[in-house]
């Protein structure tokens, strides 16, 4: 698109509501920027000669006389290795008090990869956390969201995660994260020497929440410059996508489209989808891999926000506390990696399957009997060896403060075994049970 | 003389023409933006006002922006070649596309246009012909490729002539056909044909069948599906259904499977990129991706086109059907093509039904389902077209409008369960709720009678009433606790348990389990069967778990082991051993 030789400025609104505001104009672009009194705003839709746009700040106090100038283009982000070490606010400028970056200006939120054009993921992602090594793999290019209540440690399970992983890049999407969130990310990040290797868009909760809708796309586009122009491996983390949600419920609201489920708009599974397919392994090397936090209200993933967001990503990782052993658990049951298949006894060793359903199956045995036992039934002696090996399995595999190695995971694991069961009960196949039951 | 129009709107990827002439509904028009043109199709129309949704990102897009309408609607290009593609939604060859990411606008042609295809005459001089009929055929990966008279064509024609055998490419003449007025007609190997409409170049749809062979104990034992049949699969995200599509798609006997990834995950398709070139079909011995057409819609591609993803796969299913072939699609996931129409009946501001879906869903849905089936073509032969849709419920809940719309028209109901999955008993089908109304049917009956043994129904519904009583018994004792039941109570519950374990539960990721003939299904069934009717005499219910488990955990051995192989025999003579024990009583 041309940068026009004059701008011209329009100085009449005619309809303004909290997000968006309309005015008469011509020779104006779908999707393109404007600036309301200086504030960002973006073309959302044209009727002949009312142009509908939506403000990311709000309208409040714009006057119906207010300055409108178009600016000829989409959203963009200028990219270079400037970016990273450096944070930006949801608009792409800095807030860490440095200077602008210089280099070529991208378009956000651009095209999709050809699908054939993709690799297969095939590198695992090792973090130590045996509830996520063990069980629930993750593998670069995946897209894989934690499921958490707002008061459990996600920031920092995924902060570990991505100190852990051995990513050439990180780029932090922050949407309505809170002050102290952010300034906890920025010291870990700092503390481990680690921060020439991260890039951050932040959008804190003291920012208005229609910005945020720019986050993951600048975070993404950021990506897809380290990714594909310099063919890095690049981890992206996305906190906290509910609230991005949310934001756009509040502009298709305001645009008064009909609501479809729990009043989100009938677009968010597409909406969220063109985010979470930016993961992706190249075929030249690099890859973005994406982790996103979906905050849930008390554990329930069937509201429209995580039930879309399932179907969207390669599995979710699902944390809860476990009262037996006051931790926060990795849940086996709910938690999934998708991709993990493409791994597990391929690039880990040949058990890792077996020995990682058999452990649930028996943890799902331990559930059963402590259910029992709540009931007031009398236990079997079977009952009773599945709860003492859930209590093991819980504290030495599934807490998230647990790091270690793969190998070491599965040879734990088979030690629970042989403690508790005998070989027939765990269902393994028995060229395996012959090499690995400790003798 | 085309119709042209001017931009007048722009609303997401709905756009309002203001045009001069005449305008079709679903029409194709393509508009002008910079330099590349978009391909939009027309969904509603008010006086000079033409309503289209726009295949593409509009971005930039302005208001005064050029189209123009084709005068046809939204069709694909059939002819040889079609069987390997990777195409998108709207039949574009993505191999062909240049670069790592998708250009706006860059539309490619879908088949080949070089290749030379060796061709050999069916019809000769004198023939009468009609749409459908065969002209010639031509080698496609081992399928005899009908050339036909194009399904377009009205009324009888006369061949006039057909080449000689030898090879040709697909848009050299192949034949000359005489209308009833006495013009010449040429024919090339392609034709064209709009997907939304069905083809129907057949004389009769029975009811089908005849049992379409899935490798699948769950499927092919319990609930059955048949060639031309229709099912679906529904299932909270994380029960599987993609493996299990997967398992179906890859062992399935069929001469053709068209899988339509229809706003799904792109790794997916990735997977079947990458695996079906490798893997071997079970029935032939030949590569996959050989008899498979893979239509991909990737949920971040373009909404619009995700529509036309799945009308493109069944239109391409219809052209191979009625060359006679039996034809399998699949469809992952029909609730996102649902969720297209949602967002463009919303931008229309239509009055919106539950859920806010269109308040045609249901009908759409059954119009779809009703293109599916087993034929009998003009020339005697049969062909068929099985569909399998899968259904993403939100929020697992499966009274919700797509599953509801679909479970009216489908006849098999593959209803997957969170709490299986739960408990890693894969593939997480529950055997009480689904359901294959094709055992009812009598022909099956008569069929399956001959292909299997005569009992086979008795046995796999005396099957299906012990997983009954083993799911009831279970709520029994969890109410009364184990020692509240009687122990024969217990010995009915891990009897049915031997079944979910042995039949029901399939390791997809093993080589050997994953696949499972029916010849082998048989013979699991008789023995899981045998076990259920033998009389057990235990002493207490600790012993009744202990001893089951042991022999589940021998049975599973069997399953893993290639059949009737030694390991296999000696896993099933330790079996015979456990079964002449003290406890079984004579």
């Amino acid at each position: 698109m041309a940068t026009k030789a004059f701008q011209k400025i329009y100085t009449k609104v005619t309809q303004i509501t909290k997000a968006t505001c309309s005015l008469k104009a011509s020779g104006v672009g779908n999707e393109e920027l404007a600036t309301v009194n200086g504030k960002l705003a973006q073309v959302v839709k044209i009727m002949g000669e009312d142009v509908t746009l939506q403000v990311f700040e709000g309208t409040e106090g714009i006057p119906t006389n207010a300055e409108i100038v178009f600016l000829g283009k989409a959203p963009t982000l200028k990219v270079s290795n400037q970016l990273a070490g450096r944070f930006f606010n949801a608009f792409g400028n800095p807030i860490d008090g440095g200077p602008e970056i210089e280099g070529e200006e991208r378009e956000i939120g651009g095209p999709s990869v050809n699908p054939v054009r993709r690799r297969q993921p095939s590198e695992l992602i090792a973090t130590g956390i045996a509830g996520i090594d063990l069980n629930n793999t993750l593998v670069s290019g995946q897209k894989i969201p934690f499921f958490a209540d707002p008061d459990q440690p996600f920031n920092q399970v995924m902060a570990n995660v991505a100190l852990r992983a051995k990513a050439d890049k990180i780029v932090l999407g922050g949407m309505g994260l809170t002050n102290d969130d952010y300034l906890y990310f920025k010291n870990v990040f700092n503390n481990a020497g680690v921060l020439d290797r991260i890039v951050s868009f932040v959008n804190t909760t003291e920012n208005p929440p229609v910005e945020r809708l720019l986050i993951p796309d600048l975070a993404l586009t950021a990506a897809e410059y380290f990714a594909v122009d310099h063919n890095e491996k690049v981890l992206v983390l996305l906190t906290d996508m509910t609230l991005y949600a949310d934001a756009l419920s509040i502009v298709s609201n305001r645009m008064d489209q009909i609501p479809s489920k729990d009043s989100m708009p009938g677009s968010l599974y597409s909406d969220l989808a063109k985010i979470y397919e930016k993961a992706v392994q190249f075929p030249d090397g690099g890859s973005i891999t994406i982790i996103a936090v979906t905050t849930l209200s008390g554990g329930d993933i069937t509201h429209a926000i995580p039930d879309n967001t399932g179907y969207i990503t390669e599995g979710q990782l699902f944390l809860r506390r476990d009262s037996d052993i006051g931790k926060v658990i990795v849940d086996p049951f709910r938690s999934l990696s998708r991709l993990k298949q493409l791994v597990i006894g391929k690039k880990t060793r040949e058990d890792h399957p077996q020995v990682m359903n058999a452990a649930v199956r028996l943890f799902a045995d331990a559930a059963n009997a402590k259910t029992k036992l709540e009931n007031g039934f009398d236990l079997t002696n079977y009952d009773e060896r599945t709860l003492s090996f859930g209590k093991d399995y819980a504290e030495n595999i599934l807490a998230i403060d647990v790091n270690i190695g793969t190998e070491e995971m599965l040879n734990v694991t088979w030690g629970l075994f042989a403690n508790y069961f005998k070989p027939e009960e765990v269902n393994i196949k028995q060229t395996l049970v012959d090499k690995y039951w400790p003798k | 003389m085309s119709t042209k129009g001017k931009v007048k709107g722009i609303i997401s990827n709905l756009v309002i023409i203001a045009v001069d002439g005449p305008v079709a509904q679903n029409e194709i028009c393509y508009i002008e933006t910079g330099n590349t043109k978009l391909m939009a199709e027309v969904i509603k129309i008010i006086g000079d006002n033409a309503y289209a949704q726009v295949f593409e990102s509009t971005r930039g897009l302005q208001v005064g922006a050029e189209a123009e309408f084709m005068g046809h609607m939204l069709e694909v290009t059939l002819g040889p070649g079609l069987l390997s593609r990777n195409y998108d939604g709207l039949q574009n060859d993505l191999d062909k596309m240049e670069g790592v990411f998708l250009k706006r606008g860059e539309y490619t042609f879908p088949l080949d246009k070089d290749k030379l295809w060796d061709f050999k005459p069916l019809a000769k001089p004198g023939d009468v012909v009609a749409a459908g009929s065969w002209l010639g055929e031509v080698d496609e990966n081992f399928q005899p490729h009908k050339i036909m008279v194009p399904f377009t064509f009205q009324g009888k024609y006369t061949v006039k002539s057909v080449v000689a055998k030898g090879q040709y490419r697909i848009l050299d003449k192949v034949a000359v056909i005489t209308d009833s007025e006495g013009k010449d007609i040429e024919l090339n190997m392609t034709q064209k044909w709009p997907v939304k409409k069905a083809i129907t170049c057949y004389t009769e749809k029975p009811r089908p069948f005849r049992l379409l062979e899935t490798g699948v104990r769950t499927i092919d034992t319990a609930n059955p599906i048949v060639e031309g049949g229709t099912g679906f699969i529904p299932g909270p995200f994380g029960t599987g259904k993609t493996v299990l599509q997967h398992a179906i798609s890859k062992q399935a006997d069929a001469d053709i499977v068209i899988m339509a990834a229809c706003g799904e995950r792109a790794n997916e398709v990735v997977e079947i990129f990458v695996e079906f070139p490798e893997l071997e079909d079970p029935h032939t011995g030949r590569k996959l991706m050989e008899r498979t057409i893979i239509i991909a819609n990737t949920s971040n591609m373009p909404v619009a086109a995700r529509e036309a993803s799945v009308y493109t796969a069944m239109t391409i299913a219809e052209y191979y059907r009625s060359m006679g072939l039996k034809v399998l699609l699949m469809a992952d996931s029909t609730s996102r093509w649902a969720q297209a129409l949602r967002e463009m009946s919303n931008r229309l501001e239509e009055l919106p039904g539950q859920d806010a879906f269109p308040m045609d869903l249901p009908a759409i849905i059954a119009n779809f389902y009703g293109r599916a089936g087993y034929v009998y073509l003009n020339n005697g032969s049969t062909g068929s077209i099985t569909f399998i849709g899968t259904v993403s419920p939100a929020g697992g809940n499966l009274k919700e409008p797509v599953t509801e719309s679909t479970k009216k028209v489908a006849r098999c109901f593959f209803a997957l369960d969170q709490t299986r999955a739960d408990r890693k008993r894969y593939p997480a089908v529950n055997p009480i709720d689904s359901y294959s109304k094709y055992i009812e049917y009598p022909e099956f009956e008569e069929y399956i009678a001959k292909r299997i043994s005569p009992d086979w129904t008795k046995e796999v519904n005396e099957m299906k009433t012990l997983l009954q009583r083993g799911k009831e018994i279970q709520e029994q004792i969890n109410i009364l606790g184990d020692d509240g039941v009687p122990v024969e109570y217990h010995v009915a519950f891990w009897k049915s348990e031997v079944i979910d374990f042995v039949i029901l539960q399939q390791d997809a990721f093993d080589k050997i389990d994953s696949v499972c003939p029916i010849e082998r299904q048989q013979f699991m069934l008789n023995l899981v069967m045998d076990i259920c009717r033998t009389k057990f005499d235990f002493s207490n219910f600790n012993d009744v778990m202990d001893y089951f488990k042991r022999l589940i955990n021998i049975c599973k051995q069997m399953n893993y082991s290639e059949y009737q192989s030694e390991a296999f025999e000696s896993h099933l003579s330790t079996l015979k051993e456990m079964l002449t024990s003290e406890v079984v009583s004579r």
